[in-house]
């Protein structure tokens, strides 16, 4: 099959403004595509559009092998789409949640509630089954959510911002459960405006600025646009700051009020044997001394010249 | 087809499980009618005339049924905008499940709903001293006449609910009380000022109850207008405009859900 997502050209306007403006997008079959992008940059819409729940203005798309725009009840049988909000219902039990889904999806009574038995263990949930949902914490919510995504195993899974507003542990469980499905042989597209979480699930990344595609890679690729890897020194006076600007040589960024120093390397290793016994001859003793790569969020200022935050202050 | 049936009844049956669920809900909803009987039919209830004459109590019943009805469009209302605020109809409209299915559940759940209320209120009724006169059959009639109304309701309901959020929704009941008070439900538009008057009559809600209290055989009927000589016409004609307007509305509304 190729590609279960294929996007060319997508168009779409709200009013007078272009919320995506030649949008395209190929999607490997059972591989995570992370869609990063600020608020405002066409992710949710590009996610709508595909999940047959917008009309595109132009411009044509596939999902697992049917044109959103022509075969829309095909697509619907395909896909399953998460959204940013929770939609369980908190009156049910986690149970009674599945087997309704498993209803909607055309299951047989004795088949929803089989089903809902499946996904329960599957998700670890057998425990709270007939606890009413509004008892569960965050993390069990986010996942009696997916697994109500799952009554029929989609080939495609659409995932809006699955875990805003959960805490890192519950989000450490959720992202166990997506790389499970994917595993499985689902195909993800996840929009996200957290890095790490693009960084964690994602084959493939693809930045969206404004409607269209600003980049795009797998997470190193796109690091590696940035020069590659860098490396960190902090001391612990800021008179020590121009001495250690001197052994890391002329690019160093000095950073006076975090007391830290960093450069660009190529060769990893040999320039932490470098620093470590230039700064031990200089008689500076580091705080500490780091090799890294640059975050995405890095990568993400570079691409759109501005920051992947948004006004709310929620950070990766 | 045999799938929309289906999918109705499960739509439906989810929320006469949270009506069964959060029984305090339902005692909210019924307490404020049955509260009211008491009120306007004992408290206000002497005090006040009937043009043309009658007990107030029998002609205030008829006026509390469409009361009820009318403020029912704001569970509709308050539900549509819930599930569309989060996201579940966005997961209903992305599913394979047949799309009449949301909203017929959703006529169902109401229907229900509105049905018990109108038999706890007669009882209520019945207890204090109302009571119709020209046989069951006809009275049956009259509260069909009122679940007709309710089902064009659930349709304005719908398609304002995908337009508001909840806090609007909320707010409804602030335009819903003038519009269930500007009519014939608790006092005869005859009394009342020349412009508002005219209103009265011509609301549709009084229409239904004119036309109920003409089948329990209940007072305050008639009147000089042509709305109020001809309200079992317009008790059968006035649901099926809005169905007429809000049925496609809400459909258009529902397949371009855009936010």
């Amino acid at each position: 099959m190729g590609h279960a997502v294929l996007a060319e050209g997508l168009r779409k306007r709200f009013d007078k403004k272009a919320a995506l403006d030649g949008f395209d997008l190929a999607v490997p079959a059972g591989t995570v595509c992370g869609l990063l992008g600020p608020n405002g940059a066409g992710k949710t819409t590009a996610v709508r559009i595909l999940a047959t729940l917008l009309r595109l203005d132009g411009g044509h798309a596939e999902v697992a092998g049917f044109d959103v725009a022509r075969e829309a009840s095909q697509v619907r049988r395909q896909v399953a789409l998460n959204g940013q909000q929770s939609t369980v219902d908190d009156v049910l039990t986690g149970k009674e949640n599945l087997v309704m889904w498993g209803r909607l999806y055309h299951l047989s009574k004795r088949q929803a509630s089989v089903r809902a038995d499946e996904l329960l263990e599957q998700f670890g949930l057998t425990d709270a089954a007939d606890k009413r949902a509004k008892q569960y914490s965050g993390g069990m919510r986010r996942r009696l959510d997916l697994a109500s995504s799952f009554i029929q195993r989609p080939s495609v899974l659409f995932l809006d911002e699955p875990t805003t507003g959960l805490d890192p542990r519950n989000r450490g469980e959720v992202w166990r459960e997506v790389k499970r499905v994917v595993a499985e042989g689902t195909t993800v597209l996840l929009t996200t405006q957290y890095l790490d979480e693009a960084d964690q699930l994602a084959d493939q990344i693809v930045v969206l600025d404004t409607g269209r595609v600003a980049a795009q890679g797998t997470p190193d690729q796109l690091k590696s646009k940035l020069g590659g890897d860098r490396i960190e020194v902090v001391v612990r006076t800021a008179d020590e700051l121009p001495v250690v600007r001197d052994v890391l040589g002329r690019d160093a960024e000095v950073d006076p009020d975090g007391f830290r120093v960093s450069a660009a390397v190529t060769d990893r290793v040999a320039a932490l044997t470098r620093v470590t016994s230039a700064l031990a001859a200089k008689g500076v003793e580091a705080e500490d001394i780091a090799l890294r790569r640059p975050t995405l969020d890095e990568v993400f200022l570079a691409i759109t010249g501005h920051k992947a935050v948004d006004t709310s202050g929620v950070r990766a | 087809m045999r799938y929309a049936v289906i999918d109705s009844w499960v739509v439906a049956k989810r929320d006469l499980i949270h009506w069964l669920r959060e029984p305090v809900r339902v005692f909210a909803n019924l307490a404020y009618p049955v509260i009211s009987v008491l009120i306007f039919g004992l408290v206000f209830g002497s005090a006040m005339n009937v043009f043309g004459g009658g007990e107030y109590i029998e002609f205030l019943l008829p006026g509390m049924f469409g009361q009820t009805i009318a403020f029912g469009v704001g569970t509709t209302l308050m539900m549509v905008s819930m599930d569309a605020d989060r996201g579940v109809t966005d997961r209903f409209r992305a599913s394979p499940m047949s799309q009449t299915g949301v909203v017929a559940g959703r006529s169902i759940a109401d229907l229900v709903n509105s049905s018990l209320e109108l038999l706890v209120l007669a009882l209520c009724g019945l207890v204090i001293g109302w009571s119709f006169h020209d046989g069951l059959l006809n009275a049956l009639l009259a509260f069909a006449l009122f679940l007709w109304l309710r089902f064009a309701l659930v349709w304005v309901g719908i398609y304002l609910g995908l337009l508001v959020k909840p806090e609007a929704a909320q707010a409804s009941w602030m335009f819903l009380f003038p519009l269930t008070m500007f009519a014939n439900t608790f006092v005869s538009p005859e009394l009342m000022p020349g412009w508002l008057r005219a209103v009265s009559e011509w609301n549709p809600l009084s229409s239904t109850v004119a036309a109920a209290r003409e089948l329990f055989g209940n007072p305050g009927v008639g009147g000089d207008s042509w709305a109020a000589q001809h309200s079992l016409l317009l008790a059968v004609l006035w649901p099926a405009v809005f169905v007429a307007v809000f049925w496609p509305l809400s459909v258009l509304k529902y397949r371009n859900l855009s936010r």
